[in-house]
């Protein structure tokens, strides 16, 4: 069973009983978190009531230090968090008028792509048969059909052009940049509504890492996009909103021009300009 | 073979670094030689032992020859000797342990790795490598009170059900192939759990996640990452048990019957390699006998050394494909 409860009533920190209304929903909500707690075996909560609205098509950024629990965030988001032995968590996830917790995780997963720190290709995969994967999961057969999905999201994912002769070959022969790219194609195969990135460029270099921004511009035409990042640059280049995020709670969610320029909260303001901690 | 030059910190400007002096030198010097001398040892015990195989056995093959080996009398009251009756026995009971052990230890690896509750995981961990460590001749007393009469109840409904085909027909003794399969088996199985266990339990988060992130259930993550990640590893784990149930002597001794017989019933007696060489050696009734004894042993050594260099082969081949 999943392990839905939350064993930190008396949590350290005071949070404001009601969870404060969140503020950026200018367009159709794709996700919307309500008082999300979550923690790890045997520890505090690690989010301590978190809500906020992720716009559809959109680019949802979230920001950080280290250790605030934007990873754990995302997480909670397609369920992976829950699959962690001990791990907790509760509050309220929509996606699509219902909550997550009525979805079944497989299906719920095909919806909610992920995208990971470090590129994860499968290393007894060809990089054929790596985007195909979640293809083939969902039980297509047709191998026309598929070798057709393949090209296309490798084009989303601005990768076709340097691995088209060599489909064959293992996924984990391609440089770091490459292998996320890989990756991110992966799940875009699936053609999942919400794309979740959790610091996709942290290991890798300023070229590759422009790459994915690039083609990050491109894929939210079509999709939700919500990304982790250490990289204040990086979310003002590619996000519409900026979640800031501080231990466990959400210090401040807006526009992110608004929340780079003119912060409301002091944290966000030391954080933004760098003068934290 | 690639020995790393040691690592030594480059001399800071006061020259603090430590340098091997001559005496810590000639130290490194002999602690290489006296591991060098240490791993020839070992092949020069196995080539010795051949050796010594080979020249006590050579009586039988200068008069049989190869046809040794795929002559079927047993007969040391009139000096007729051929081992493929052992050779038979030692294929049927250990292909027939394999059979059953493999996906079932490969089975057990998975549960305990991916689906157990981690409290029962321990547990059963715990129990499958107890189970390693009994004595093979406590499995063959099992075998013999409980295992052989149990064959014996199951063979008439066995025979009724799949009797057309050649392997389940005959008398039910209980004693023979099918009971010393199934003990070997037994005994197999734990060494099958335990290092697939080990194996799978080295298969990073990252990929099952990333399986698990494109909608993969828990069965696809497995067959989709963790056992394609861990084939090499399990290849070896059968191949280590394929090596012991060839070589394991007491507990099928003790169920297989004791019969040089050939028989495509798996119900019928038989007798392998390991068990007519402990059964014999002591009582050898002349010089012929002995060495025909004797020639078994080399021809289970080699076919030891053969399945070793083919599990080394294949782990090969399955490295460099991925
Ligand atoms: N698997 C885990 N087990 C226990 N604690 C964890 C685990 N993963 C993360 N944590 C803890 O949860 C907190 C938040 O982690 P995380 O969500 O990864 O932060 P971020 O992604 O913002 O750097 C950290 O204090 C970390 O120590
Ligand atoms: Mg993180």
């Amino acid at each position: 069973m999943n392990p839905i409860m939350n064993q930190d009533p008396a949590a350290p920190s005071s949070t404001p009983a009601p969870a404060p209304p969140p503020r950026a929903a200018a367009k159709p909500v794709a996700l919307s978190v309500r008082d999300l707690r979550a923690g790890y075996a045997g520890g505090a909560a690690v989010l301590k009531g978190v809500s906020l609205d992720i716009s559809e098509r959109r680019v949802t950024a979230i920001i950080g230090p280290s250790g605030c629990g934007k990873s754990t965030l995302i997480r909670c988001l397609n369920r992976l968090h829950e699959a962690l032995p001990g791990a907790f968590c509760d509050g309220q996830i929509m996606l699509g008028g219902r909550s997550v917790l009525d979805w079944d995780p497989v299906l719920l997963r095909r919806e909610v792509g992920m995208v990971f720190q470090r590129p994860n290709p499968f290393p007894t995969m060809n990089i054929f048969d790596n985007v195909a994967a979640g293809l083939t999961l969902n039980g297509e057969r047709d191998r026309a059909k598929i070798a057709e999905r393949v090209e296309s999201s490798l084009r989303r994912a601005a990768l076709w052009d340097e691995v088209k002769d060599k489909l064959k070959s293992p996924g984990t022969g391609l440089s770091g940049g490459q292998q996320q790219r890989l990756c991110i194609a992966r799940a875009l195969a699936v053609e999942p509504r919400v794309l979740l990135m959790d610091e996709p460029c942290s290991a890798l270099d300023p070229v590759a890492t422009a790459r994915i921004e690039e083609l990050l511009l491109e894929i939210k035409e079509t999709l939700t996009v919500v990304i982790v990042t250490h990289n204040m640059q990086q979310a003002a280049r590619v996000s519409e909103y900026t979640a800031f995020m501080l231990s466990g709670e959400l210090v401040e969610f807006g526009p992110t021009q608004g929340l780079f320029t003119k912060p409301a909260d002091k944290r966000t303001e030391d954080y933004v300009t760098g003068r934290f901690g | 073979m690639g020995c790393a030059a040691p690592v030594i910190p480059p001399p800071t400007g006061r020259g603090r670094a430590r340098v091997p002096g001559p005496r810590e030198r000639a130290g490194d010097a002999f602690f290489r030689r006296a591991l060098a001398v240490a791993a020839s040892l070992i092949l020069l015990v196995a080539l010795a032992l051949a050796w010594q195989l080979a020249s006590a056995s050579r009586q039988t093959w200068t008069s049989l020859g190869p046809a040794f080996l795929w002559r079927t009398g047993w007969n040391p009251v009139d000096d007729s000797f051929g081992a493929l009756p052992f050779l038979y026995g030692t294929a049927v009971t250990s292909a027939l342990a394999m059979l059953i052990a493999l996906p079932l230890g490969v089975g057990s690896a998975i549960f305990l790795t991916e689906l157990a509750p981690r409290r029962a995981a321990q547990a059963l961990s715990f129990a499958v490598e107890l189970l390693a460590a009994v004595p093979s001749v406590i499995l063959g007393l099992m075998g013999v009170f409980l295992l052989v009469p149990a064959v014996r109840a199951v063979e008439p409904p066995l025979s009724r059900a799949l009797g057309f085909l050649p392997l389940f027909r005959g008398a039910p003794y209980g004693v023979g192939l099918l009971s010393a399969g199934l003990i070997l088996a037994v005994m197999i199985l734990p060494y099958i759990t335990a290092i697939s266990r080990e194996v799978l339990l080295t298969v990073p988060r990252p990929l099952k996640e990333g399986m698990h992130a494109l909608g993969a259930t828990r069965w696809e993550v497995v067959r989709g990452v963790c056992l394609p990640y861990a084939r090499t590893g399990i290849a070896g784990a059968a191949f280590l048990a394929l090596g012991r149930a060839l070589g394991e002597t007491m507990a099928v001794t003790m169920v297989i019957g004791n019969a040089p017989t050939i028989s495509a019933s798996l119900f019928s007696p038989a007798y392998t390699m390991s068990a007519v060489i402990a059964n014999e050696l002591a009582e050898a009734a002349g010089d012929a006998h002995l060495s025909a004894l004797i020639a078994v042993g080399l021809t289970l050594f080699a076919l030891t050394v053969v399945i070793n260099g083919l599990a080394r082969l294949l782990i090969y081949r399955l490295e460099n494909r991925s």
